[in-house]
């Protein structure tokens, strides 16, 4: 379980997280939506132990991940797998080993065996066949896919998934739901998606928070959160340009 | 009272710099330190540091063959001017030697190793941390230092001071050249004042110097690819500042190790 304590960030005199508050179950998928620029990245990056709040905790089973050493921080982090909004892949690295790349680090597989494995996640996320490509030579939906399968490799007991559709083409997308959906029926996986595609993540999430001036302004279920009474939240899930929200 | 104000914002630019400078140096230091305690951290990283052991060392052979060579060949003609107006043309090379071994082969090769290898590193360093592959990495519980840092430093600490001695070697292969050649003279008489002029400390002493800046550029260069921020512009920043920073340590180190290991011929 995850478990958030009055979380405060700001850079500079702009301040990103103003007290967030939340809490995460075991086996869920929870998904964080906000308008661009509303700190979600710096919120996912503070789960995963990146980056250390002003004030305010991060727990995860119990371990306070703020007051954490390199050491204890490492032996947390080997039960995540992240997906960056850029993908984050090692361009000095192909494709292959840029999945295998996990498993060498933390697993004694045998090189056959990793192989293997590379080759299942690569084809769940439709990349088979561009295993020898460097990240360069790839698309940017492509780059994503296979940041989903390194993310993915260890099968991890957290995921963090920073916009996982963001440029992919309508079926693509779907299939990556459909995988989300399938992977996380291994029991007591969490998934923490971070995403604009409201409809898409509704479709598979539990539980939506949404962030709003630095603070979780919401949190629902589907469900509830179409029906949200708040405008600011209405206006948000709608997408509608009329309301409390202005671009500016 | 304009130039009150004028001195004041010097004063200010001078503490600002001098903060900013003394902040930079803490951040080396930390580096250095948490480069050297992921040293000896299990897993070593072996593979990435016969890659780096590579691009430092291997990949820089012909540029230091080459402009030892060239060195070499400046030194044995410049030598000429200045010993024949003694009429010691007869101790070109011991004293081409000297300079080698005691100066020049190890400042000029690390100067080129900046310019080729140190440059590279912060520009691959900093456009990895632009891209995230830096936080992908302790993501995935690697630490960035040990896997990034730590094999840089060694193989650039290690190879310095072999790149050191072929700069020695080739420039020493050069001066013969001109001096048998362009200039006519015997060249047993270059081997016997290298052998009667060069004492081993002359390449002791150089080496010392090549393992020091082989530490500064390597550290320096890792430092500003690491912390470097602001896109491509940033990592072009950092790679220039890498470059000059790295440059100058190296020659104000040098000038400190040679006051500190000089002893006055008798
Ligand atoms: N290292 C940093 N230094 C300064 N400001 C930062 C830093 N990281 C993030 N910010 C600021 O924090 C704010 C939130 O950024 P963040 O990347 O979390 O947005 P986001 O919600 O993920 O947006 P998007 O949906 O577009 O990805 C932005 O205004 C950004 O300028
Ligand atoms: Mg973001």
């Amino acid at each position: 379980m995850i478990r958030v304590n009055d979380l405060h960030k700001r850079y500079g005199d702009q301040k990103v997280l103003d007290g967030v508050d939340f809490s995460i179950q075991r086996g869920t998928v929870t998904t964080i939506i906000g308008r661009s620029g509303g700190g979600k990245t710096v919120l996912l990056r503070h789960l995963m132990g990146l980056e250390s709040p002003d004030s305010g905790d991060v727990i995860i089973d119990g371990e306070n991940l703020s007051r954490m050493g390199d050491a204890d921080l490492n032996r947390i982090r080997r039960r995540f797998g992240i997906l960056f909004q850029e993908g984050a892949l090692f361009d000095s690295l192909t494709v292959a080993e840029n999945v295998a790349f996990p498993l060498e680090e933390h697993t004694k597989f045998s090189k056959s065996e990793i192989m293997h494995v590379v080759r299942e996640k690569l084809g769940t996320v439709g990349m088979t066949g561009h295993e020898a490509k460097f990240p360069a030579q790839i698309s940017g939906g492509m780059r994503k896919r296979v940041a989903l399968a390194r993310a993915l490799a260890l099968d991890p007991d957290i995921v963090f998934f920073d916009e996982p559709t963001t440029g992919l083409d309508p079926v693509t997308k779907s299939a990556i739901y459909a995988l989300i959906r399938r992977t996380h029926q291994q029991a007591s996986t969490t998934y923490v998606i971070v995403s604009h595609d409201i409809r898409g993540v509704f479709s598979v999430s539990d539980e939506t928070l949404m962030l709003w001036e630095g603070k979780i302004l919401a949190k629902g279920t589907p469900e509830e959160m179409e029906r949200y009474p708040d405008p600011i939240v209405k206006q948000f899930i709608s997408g509608s340009p009329e309301g409390p929200i202005h671009v500016d | 009272m304009k130039l009150l104000a004028f001195f004041g914002a010097i004063a200010l630019n001078v503490a600002q710099t001098a903060r900013f400078a003394i902040e930079e140096t803490g951040r080396e230091i930390t580096l250095l330190g948490s480069s050297l305690a992921w040293l000896f951290r299990p897993p070593f990283r072996f593979r990435q540091f016969l890659i780096q052991l590579d691009f430092v060392g291997v990949q820089s052979v012909y540029l230091i063959c080459i402009t030892g060579m060239f060195t070499g060949m400046v030194l044995a003609l410049q030598g000429h001017i200045a010993m024949s107006r003694y009429g010691a043309e007869s101790l070109i090379g011991g004293a081409v030697a000297l300079s080698l071994a005691r100066e020049l082969g190890p400042v000029l090769s690390a100067l080129m190793v900046i310019g080729r290898a140190g440059s590279a590193i912060t520009a691959e360093l900093g456009s990895m941390r632009n891209t995230d592959q830096i936080d992908a990495l302790a993501s995935m519980a690697v630490h960035p230092v040990q896997y990034l840092v730590a094999p840089r430093v060694v193989a650039a600490t290690i190879v310095l001071p072999f790149l050191a001695i072929l700069f020695e070697f080739s420039g020493m292969v050069g001066a013969y050249i001109i001096y048998t050649g362009q200039l006519g003279q015997d060249g047993a008489l270059f081997i016997n004042s290298i052998k009667d002029y060069l004492e081993p400390d002359d390449i002791t002493h150089g080496l010392i110097k090549a393992v020091v800046f082989g530490l500064i550029l390597s550290l320096v260069s890792c430092s500003k690819g690491f912390h470097a921020t602001g896109g491509a512009r940033g990592v072009g920043l950092a790679t220039t500042r890498g470059v000059v920073i790295s440059s100058l340590l190296i020659l104000a180190s040098d000038y400190v190790m040679t006051a500190l290991m000089f002893k006055p011929s008798t």
